[in-house]
């Protein structure tokens, strides 16, 4: 086996190892990205009111 | 003491404009110690003579317990303080960190199955740490069920904050369970009064990722409680004019 595939294979137990690292970060993103869209949605939809507003 | 602090903590203003400096040094924080940490715990620590590789999930797992239980305990605290003292930004804290913690456990507990498969030779056994932190889960389920179901938010936080500080019950049995029970859980990997059992170079890493995971609950958790607020105060001045300036 090459190096790199050696590398992500560790010995057997490299499914174990990146499922948990790949889930885990999809957890993390998830917990900053959903915030960060609701903020957005709150700002557009105050900018949306506001044009109303003027016209 | 000056009671003029505890009024200003409990200010949803002061808090949004304190949290907002914070909150991009925390994000860095974050950033940099679990990029550092996950690439240290998966290339250049060594593997454990006992279970090899499979080993390099504590760097995941460990963290998201550590976050799972500390979180539980700060949503007691912000119970009380909600409950005595009426604070509203406890109550915000609160509601805020609860969907967090239940992230971390879920975390814990799924890296945890699949770590006990190589190791255990089972994904899952009915054993007294496990099972005390699914119900930890489910105690994180119905604090948010619970905050939706009830539309005023007053009753809504007497009841939380109330479930809330029952539940604390279940962290010294998370926390004693390896020790009072048989199980297939290995003891605590840390502790304050003793040193590591492993290497340097194993838990090095182990720290810089606990520390990681506390920041990034913190920007979590300040990026949710801001946008609280924000809801919350919607009709205030001060917010009217926050939002004009985003908007």
């Amino acid at each position: 086996m090459s190096g790199l595939s050696e590398l992500f294979d560790m010995g057997g137990h490299g499914v174990y190892v990146w499922s948990c690292y790949a889930i885990t970060l999809v957890v993390l993103v998830l917990n900053v990205a959903q915030p960060w869209l609701a903020r957005r949605r709150l700002v557009n939809e105050e900018a949306r009111r506001r044009r109303r507003e003027v016209m | 003491m000056k009671w003029t602090f505890f009024h200003k903590l409990g200010s949803p203003k002061w808090f949004y404009d304190i949290s907002g400096r914070w909150l991009p040094w925390f994000a860095v924080a974050a950033v940099a110690l679990l990029a550092v940490g996950s690439v240290w715990g998966l290339f250049i620590a060594p593997q454990d003579y006992q279970q090899g590789n499979s080993f390099r999930i504590i760097y995941i797992h460990v963290p998201a317990a550590f976050v799972a239980q500390s979180c539980y305990v700060m949503l007691a605290v912000a119970g009380i303080v909600s409950l005595v003292w009426r604070m509203k930004l406890a109550d915000v804290a609160l509601k805020c960190a609860a969907p967090i913690g239940a992230w971390m456990t879920f975390v814990a507990l799924l890296t945890g199955a699949i770590w006990g498969k190589p190791t255990w030779g089972t994904y899952w056994v009915w054993d007294a740490r496990l099972t005390s932190m699914l119900i930890l889960l489910f105690l994180y389920f119905g604090i948010i069920a619970l905050g939706q179901a009830i539309s005023n938010r007053d009753t809504a936080a007497k009841a939380t904050a109330v479930l809330a500080i029952v539940g604390t019950v279940n962290i010294p049995i998370i926390k004693y369970s390896v020790d009072w029970w048989n199980t297939l859980h290995q003891p605590a990997t840390f502790t304050i009064t003793e040193k590591p059992a492993m290497p340097v170079e194993m838990w090095l890493p182990l720290l810089l990722m606990v520390l990681g995971f506390y920041a990034l609950f913190t920007v979590s958790l300040f990026m949710r409680m801001r946008l609280e607020v924000l809801h919350r105060e919607h009709k205030t001045r001060w917010v009217r004019d926050v939002l004009e300036k985003l908007s």
